[in-house]
């Protein structure tokens, strides 16, 4: 892709300035504070990372995030594997009745508002008499970021020429060798970044999560939530820094694995 | 002009010559495919022999994919048969059948650089790596694209993904090949060295090949029979030679090459030498065509480079005992092509003739020019005779 050399002008250059401002300077200001030797978050009492050693020795809190780690891999995993599934089956399958209602119903969950999502999936593990924990809290994360999965996938499956693996065909593989060799290296960009985006999304989700845990097993929104509540500890600003990092570093992958898609002279993943 | 109170019917005319082959490489029996209510292919019979050049010509649409996709195995006849060395072929899947394809669009793998796509199909046969190897040199030097086995296929030219297409479709030794517009994204110059070059590497290899292309020069060039195809019918099967001097009717003539139709019935018949009333254009001599065409109303096609012009016209005698057609008219369009020249005459009875004339002197001191009185006149035996 070819920089052009782009002259900003004084507006240009002004309202960027201010859009940045806009969306990082809340997050900038929370980084800072982290940092921050006093205890009362609002006056600044120098620098110090006494905050970052408290929240080493909070275990409830390194608790939280162990659980939310866990349930983002094994929902994001589980996710990518059923949605990359949906995903071909959409796009290879045209032949198959009702597939344009599923392809509609697919986008359903994108839009559904979050609370009708945890309320239902709830009542759902209410009525099976599910114990609510990690295994309730991962399953109602696959449910939510499935769908993103697909739509990645799909938007990059779309994107192939259906007769590169009739070419693979023609030259001796069966259709899962042919699928193996040729499609999949080429939607590989798109399925690691759909598990990218259904790991932050499930990291992220607090509604979901706290309709759906237990006692015992909250996620790391669900605890920082409880622990805000009651006040603002430093603390909180520190972890809340380590999660952007952590998110940053992610995105920051995803967007490398859509570039290098796009190097291999095709159309880089959507993202 | 030699000879020119023969009756024999037109030699041109004359069917392919009918050998009994035991069994053809391909068979193609009664074939039928359809997508919804339109038929893409409709009772399809062709037999292709081991060893030849064979062209599917006919417009865009008219079915020619179609039909190789089934020769590949990507969709499966509706009704009819395909029989591959004697064997029906219906039940063998793509990968199993020793045909090999070159797409229309190349469909070369993105991921992979020249020598892993030509190696592809010899790492599905099973082939050692020292195997696949030498097999992919050869095939790199076949098709001259030393020094460019690491690019990728974004890296290539037009041409280059051409002969990569076509190193790849042939690294696997098929018995057939089928090629499906392998040319058409090429510009005319490398399309033409290209065309020598296929039947060079043909020749030399001795492959089946089954080239689809709607360019009716590049089947001519090429192949050694073509099949004429029209809305997902065969309509004629012939050699270039056959198919340009007798094409078997008038969609085919008008198809192939440039032109004249005159619409006309017969008046009289003398053996096989008729006598015709052509529309706008008077009294035509013509030789019967080998399956006579009765009392039906006809037309007779005459190609542009078959009529001569002069300025007084044949003798009279030759005119008066049918042994020439003379039509006088005026030269009302002239076209300067080069090699030729391509006139227009508006005859006097009112219908134009499309005459091409080549340019053998440097000097236009003899060429006709706009406004110019000329008799056009042609042989009999030049006329093709079409039912309507
Ligand atoms: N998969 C398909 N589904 C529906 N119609 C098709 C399909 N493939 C081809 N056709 C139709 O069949 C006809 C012949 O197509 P094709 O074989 O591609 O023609 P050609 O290659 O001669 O241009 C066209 O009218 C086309 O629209
Ligand atoms: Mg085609």
């Amino acid at each position: 892709m070819a920089v052009h050399p782009l002259r900003l002008s004084r507006f240009n250059i002004t309202s960027l300035v201010l859009g940045l401002a806009f969306l990082y300077l809340p997050i900038i200001i929370l980084v800072i504070y982290s940092f921050n030797a006093s205890r009362l978050v609002t006056v600044w009492g120098g620098w110090s990372t006494r905050w970052y050693t408290e929240l080493f020795n909070d275990r409830a809190m390194l608790d939280a995030a162990w659980m939310s780690l866990c349930v983002g891999v094994v929902s994001a995993t589980l996710a990518t594997l059923l949605g990359t599934l949906a995903a071909i089956a959409l796009t290879r399958g045209a032949g198959f009745r009702g597939r344009t209602m599923m392809s509609g119903m697919l986008y359903a969950p994108l839009v559904m508002p979050e609370v009708i999502t945890g309320l239902s999936l709830l009542l759902l593990f209410v009525a099976l008499d599910a114990g609510r924990g990690f295994v309730t809290v991962t399953i109602a994360h696959t449910t939510l970021t499935m769908c993103f999965v697909t739509v990645v996938v799909q938007s990059r499956l779309a994107g192939i020429d259906r007769s590169l693996e009739e070419a693979a065909m023609d030259l001796g593989r069966d259709p899962l060798r042919a699928f193996l060799a040729v499609t999949l290296p080429l939607i590989w960009p798109a399925i690691a970044a759909g598990w990218m985006l259904a790991f932050t999304l499930s990291l992220d989700d607090l509604v979901i999560a706290s309709f759906t845990t237990g006692p015992g097993s909250a996620t790391l929104p669900i605890r920082i939530y409880s622990e805000v509540r009651l006040g603002v500890k430093p603390e909180i600003n520190a972890i809340c820094t380590l999660i952007v990092g952590f998110i940053a570093v992610v995105i920051v992958m995803a967007s490398l694995a859509s570039k290098l898609s796009s190097t291999r002279g095709e159309s880089a993943a959507p993202l | 002009m030699t000879n020119l109170t023969a009756t024999v019917a037109d030699p041109a005319a004359s069917d392919a010559p009918v050998i009994a082959y035991p069994t053809p490489l391909l068979r193609i029996d009664g074939v039928t495919k359809a997508f919804g209510a339109h038929s893409a292919v409709d009772n399809l019979s062709l037999d292709i022999k081991a060893g030849e050049f064979f062209a599917l010509l006919g417009p865009s649409g008219c079915g020619k994919t179609t039909l190789l996709r089934m020769l590949a195995g990507f969709e499966a006849p509706d009704t009819g048969k395909i029989e591959l060395n004697g064997e029906d072929i219906a039940a063998v899947l793509p990968h199993q059948r020793p045909v090999n394809m070159m797409f229309q669009n190349y469909a070369l793998f993105p991921h992979l650089n020249v020598r892993d796509n030509i190696g592809f199909g010899l790492k599905s046969a099973g082939l050692t790596r020292l195997g696949i190897d030498t097999r992919v040199a050869e095939m790199v030097a076949l098709v001259k694209l030393q020094g460019l086995e690491k690019r990728r296929p974004d890296q290539l030219s037009g041409g280059q993904k051409q002969r990569v297409a076509l190193a790849r479709a042939l690294a696997r030794h098929p018995q057939l090949l089928l090629l499906d517009e392998p040319l058409a994204a090429l510009d005319k110059k490398l399309r033409e060295e290209t065309q020598v070059e296929l039947m060079a590497l043909q020749r030399q290899l001795g492959t089946t090949f089954v080239i689809v292309t709607h360019d009716q020069e590049e089947a001519m060039t090429m192949a050694d029979r073509i099949g004429v195809m029209h809305g997902g019918r065969l309509q004629q099967v012939a050699t270039p030679r056959q198919l340009y001097e007798a094409p078997a009717s008038r969609w085919i003539a008008e198809f192939v090459g440039d032109i004249n139709i005159i619409e006309g019935g017969i008046t009289h018949r003398d053996g096989h030498r008729l006598t015709i009333a052509g529309r706008d254009v008077g009294t035509l001599f013509a030789i019967e065509p080998r399956h006579p065409v009765g009392d039906a109303v006809i037309c007779v096609a005459i190609r542009p480079e078959k009529i001569r012009l002069s300025r007084r016209g044949p003798a009279t005698g030759l005119v008066n005992s049918g042994a020439m057609n003379s039509l006088e008219g005026v030269i009302s369009d002239v076209g300067y092509l080069g090699g030729r020249s391509l006139y227009k005459v508006k005859l006097d009875r009112g219908a134009t003739l499309r005459v091409a004339l080549a340019n053998t002197a440097r000097l236009d001191v003899d060429a006709y020019s706009i406004g110019e009185r000329v008799a056009a006149w042609f042989a009999p035996d030049d006329c093709v005779v079409l039912v309507q």
